[in-house]
């Protein structure tokens, strides 16, 4: 029982690792990220040895190859004026590319700077940012452009820059958010204690997390500039000394019907451009998203992959007194896996092997990664994604579940097994009020009307302890509190009069003085209505206050089980006695403090009061 | 007279908090802003761990958190070895870094995931200016103190585990040889078995270091185990103090004794006991509440 033994599997763990700090790595990897690297690496690369490759100077007109076709000498002909029309595309390249870098380099360095400082200071500057960057945003884009070049002039560089401007709110408002979303973290917390300077902290902390998208929304931007200055360029408002794609276009456009083909180069060079930068975008956030690889679904013909079922039998504890009870629920050797991205399966639940009689409280207990959520789930069939049932039986009322339809299964669940959550919080619907919620399941498994589950659920909001039912019936799930939510859960799971209730956790995330309310409430429940509980725990105080029956689970086995008052009397399993060795209620306290300075301060404090008294 | 003055300054508590007012201002014109904290005072000694517990909402944090100057004092005064540490600049408070420390509840967002125990570890030592190499011999040395292998400086935090992470953190608060480190319940995270082990190591730590502790937790047990005195919370104030066996056995304040009858005892014989008993004192309350109310 160490606590490596209690870390994930070390290959998987390590395989993680390097999937994450790899991104690069990984972005080669990704056929669409290689392919979109590869094309804008050229691109670059072409323009920026413009010099050395461009056959002859891209402003030589010679009036004996005005629109020229290919030849030798000129491999894409002549334009308009005799120019030669390869040289220009690369230098066209070389100032498209550097005008829409241009750009998105002035928006970067405005938006991540203030949208960090917005993020991580606030107050003021928060919002007298937010005031600039809406009223930039509520410019538009193009007029502000014209009225810029008319201002300026016809410079590409400081009309590019103007727009880096106009699109600096895309980088603030993805850096303020991102910033916001870190600054709180822990970890920021600790760095401040520990003494760390802001700047530092920026740097190190926040910056490092709003790198990707910073990377990902400028691919993007890239492709917007290259597009807005072709356009300027091609209204013939642009800078008339350089060559640009979009004055390639505005001139071929104006000989379109002479030599149509010269519109194609440079629309080829911004189409592949621009999709080459969205691409890459893609293929990074892809990246990113996904921390691990999707898991394969196993292809039919494939043998399965033999579950490993244990064959050490539990400790059991003999009943005190022959049980009558019939069985409810019987989990035989059952074993969940999951399909990893290798194919290969992970099993997290060796061979479970559980009975539930009817009217008996079952606690489930174990530590984390235990395997007693996955057995509890699987019994509902409600896994995760990936997660599937690989062998055993769970007959429940005489039906084997575990090979039961889907549609079947929908029947069942609800109606004869029902749940309770560990979050009640999440697992009410925001967007409804708390009444709809309990009325629908009431009419869809019990077939009763609107007003008849309307009626029933208002007893039942009264039954488990609400003080006004109306109220919370008529309430959203942020209008009460989490015991309150509980409560309402507890409400819905009795609603449809099932036979099995199953509770994970169900008062882990309460407030121990709800707890015990809530503890008391599910005894109340319980002798009441006489259903059956399995409770799915780590707390052996909810055991001992709830439980006829315990199972205790280690590593996806359990170890030990039988009545709860014989093995809180004589554990037996060494895990067992760990535990109950671990548990700090009735340990000695502390005592008080003893050592020289504070015998100190207490006689100081003595005379004090004796000096006062007197 | 004089003498016992300068006697009692110089014995004055390591930390002392009087009346100390914290609150939030509410989003919103002209709204009541949130009081956390109205009115709590307390202190700790040198080389003291002082527990306190309370439930969600009873600005426990608050109170760790503004002691480590993340919280925004409205009002009262933190006092730590005589000087006035509530409305330090970020640059003084910065200076305290090698006295006041930090542990986080989640030891999961209390690490930067994308950096390795080495750089998490180094980080306040590279603040206060040590060479690579001392701070990398340091950082062998927290590693050992706090029973983790030396090669761990080199991977990130996702390989380890919870119990494994809340060491890490451990070992951060004490790179620079604190005084006083906060600790926002430590352990409420872990599993059972690996929370007396991290407990254990927290006392280990205390005997070994002197360190003093300002020990925030929800839970009555693991507060008994390792405070001196404990501090009881409840809607921002504190109400009831006092010596740690006497406030968790057999307490005086009627929340103190509902909070201590709710936890279950890991035992069922005795737990059926406790639950007659929350019974019996809620009866009892309610109907001394009511009297009340009648007067």
């Amino acid at each position: 029982m160490s606590e490596s033994a209690m870390t994930s599997n070390p290959p998987v763990a390590a395989e993680v690792r390097a999937a994450r700090s790899h991104l690069a790595r990984r972005m080669l990897k990704n056929p669409t990220g290689l392919a979109a690297i590869i094309v804008l690496a050229l691109i670059i690369l072409l323009a920026i040895l413009a010099d050395v490759l461009a056959p002859m100077d891209p402003s030589v007109a010679n009036i004996n190859d005005v629109l020229a076709p290919p030849s030798a000498l000129h491999p894409l002909g002549g334009d308009s004026a005799g120019r030669d029309v390869l040289s220009r595309l690369l230098f066209a390249t070389r100032f498209s590319i550097a005008g829409a870098l241009w750009a998105v380099l002035i928006a970067a360095v405005i938006g991540v700077t203030s949208g960090l400082i917005a993020g991580y200071y606030q107050k003021w500057f928060e919002t007298v940012s937010v005031w600039i960057i809406s009223v930039i945003q509520a410019l538009p884009g193009i007029v502000v452009l014209l009225a810029a070049r008319a201002v300026v002039g016809p410079s590409l560089w400081l009309i590019m820059a103007v727009f880096g401007l106009i699109l600096s709110p895309a980088f603030y408002r993805l850096t303020y958010t991102a910033v916001v979303g870190v600054r709180n973290e822990l970890f920021v917390d600790a760095a401040r204690v520990a003494g760390v300077g802001d700047v530092s902290i920026i740097g190190r902390h926040i910056l490092s997390v709003v790198r990707a998208p910073i990377i990902i929304q400028a691919a993007l931007l890239a492709g917007i500039g290259i597009a807005v200055q072709a356009g300027l360029d091609f209204l013939g408002l642009g800078d008339a000394k350089l060559v640009t794609w979009g004055q390639m276009l505005s001139d071929a456009f104006s000989r379109m019907y002479q030599a149509p083909t010269l519109l194609i180069w440079p629309s080829l060079a911004m189409a592949l451009t621009s999709v080459a930068l969205v691409l890459f975008g893609n293929a990074l956030r892809d990246e990113l998203e996904r921390a691990a690889g999707k898991p394969k679904r196993r292809r039919r013909g494939v043998a399965a992959v033999a579950p490993k079922v244990a064959t050490e039998k539990p400790v059991t504890h003999a009943e005190a007194q022959g049980d009558a009870r019939s069985t409810l629920l019987e989990v035989k050797d059952l074993v969940v896996g999951y399909d990893q991205p290798d194919g290969s399966l992970k099993q997290v639940v060796n061979g479970v092997s559980l009975m539930v009689r009817k009217g008996e409280v079952h606690g489930l207990i174990g530590e984390s990664g235990s395997g007693k959520t996955q057995t509890a789930w699987s019994i509902l069939r409600l896994l995760p994604a990936g997660g599937r049932i690989v062998a055993g039986s769970v007959v429940f009322d005489g039906k084997d579940l575990a090979g039961l339809s889907e549609r079947d299964m929908v029947k069942l669940r609800g109606r004869r097994i029902s749940y309770i959550p560990q979050e009640p919080m999440s697992n009410l619907d925001p967007s409804f009020t708390i009444g709809s919620q309990l009325v629908e399941p009431m009419v869809v498994t019990l077939g009763i009307s609107k007003a008849e589950a309307k009626q029933r659920a208002l007893d039942l909001l009264g039954r488990v302890g609400l003080p006004d039912p109306q109220k919370t019936f008529s309430s959203y799930p942020h209008e009460v509190s989490g015991g309150q939510a509980q409560r309402v859960l507890i409400a819905g799971a009795v609603s449809c009069e099932a036979d099995l209730i199953i509770a994970d956790e169900p008062t882990t995330a309460l407030d121990v003085t709800v707890q015990a309310e809530i503890l008391e409430l599910l005894r109340d429940l319980q002798n009441d209505l006489g259903v059956s509980i399995l409770i799915v725990t780590h707390n052996f105080g909810v055991v001992a206050d709830l439980c006829d029956r315990v199972s205790v689970m280690q590593n996806g086995l359990i170890v030990e089980t039988g009545p709860a008052r014989a093995i809180f009397a004589d554990p037996q399993h060494p895990y067992t006695k760990a535990l109950f060795e671990a548990i700090l209620e009735d340990g000695a306290a502390r005592g008080p403090l003893a050592h020289s300075a504070d015998r100190n301060t207490v006689t100081v404090r003595s005379t004090v009061t004796e000096k006062s008294a007197r | 007279m004089t003498e016992s003055t300068s006697a009692s300054r110089a014995g004055e508590p390591l930390l002392v908090i009087d009346d100390l007012v914290v609150e939030y201002p509410a989003k919103g014109f002209r709204k009541q802003p949130f009081r956390a904290l109205k009115g709590v005072s307390i202190d700790i000694k040198a080389g003291e761990c002082v527990g306190l517990v309370g439930e969600s909402g009873s600005g426990k944090t608050t109170l760790g958190r503004a002691v480590l100057g993340l919280a925004p004092v409205t009002g009262g005064s933190v006092r730590f070895k005589g000087q006035e540490i509530g409305h330090l600049s970020r640059k003084a408070r910065r200076a305290l870094s090698d006295e006041i420390q930090v542990v986080f509840q989640d030891p999961y967002s209390s690490l930067n995931p994308s950096l390795t125990i080495e750089q998490t570890l180094a980080e306040p030592l590279r603040v206060k200016k040590m060479s690579a190499a001392d701070s990398s011999k340091r950082v062998r040395k927290l590693l050992d103190q706090v029973g983790l292998p030396s090669d761990a400086a080199d991977r990130l935090p996702r390989e380890f585990s919870g119990g494994q992470r809340q060491r890490i953190a451990i070992a951060r608060a004490l790179a620079l040889s604190p005084e006083l480190i906060v600790c926002d319940e430590p352990v409420s995270a872990l599993d059972l078995s690996t929370q007396a082990r991290v407990l254990d190591l927290f006392k280990d730590i205390q005997e070994e270091t002197g360190v003093a502790y300002l020990f925030v937790s929800h839970d009555l047990a693991v507060v008994r185990h390792l405070s001196h005195r404990v501090a009881v919370m409840y809607h921002g104030e504190i109400v009831e103090y006092g010596d740690g066996d006497k406030v968790t056995s057999d307490p005086d304040h009627p929340y103190t004794q509902r909070l201590l009858l709710a936890a279950p005892v890991p035992d069922p014989i005795r737990q059926e006991q406790r639950r007659a008993d929350r019974r019996r004192l809620l009866e009892s309350q309610r109907e001394m509440e009511l009297q009340a109310g009648a007067v």
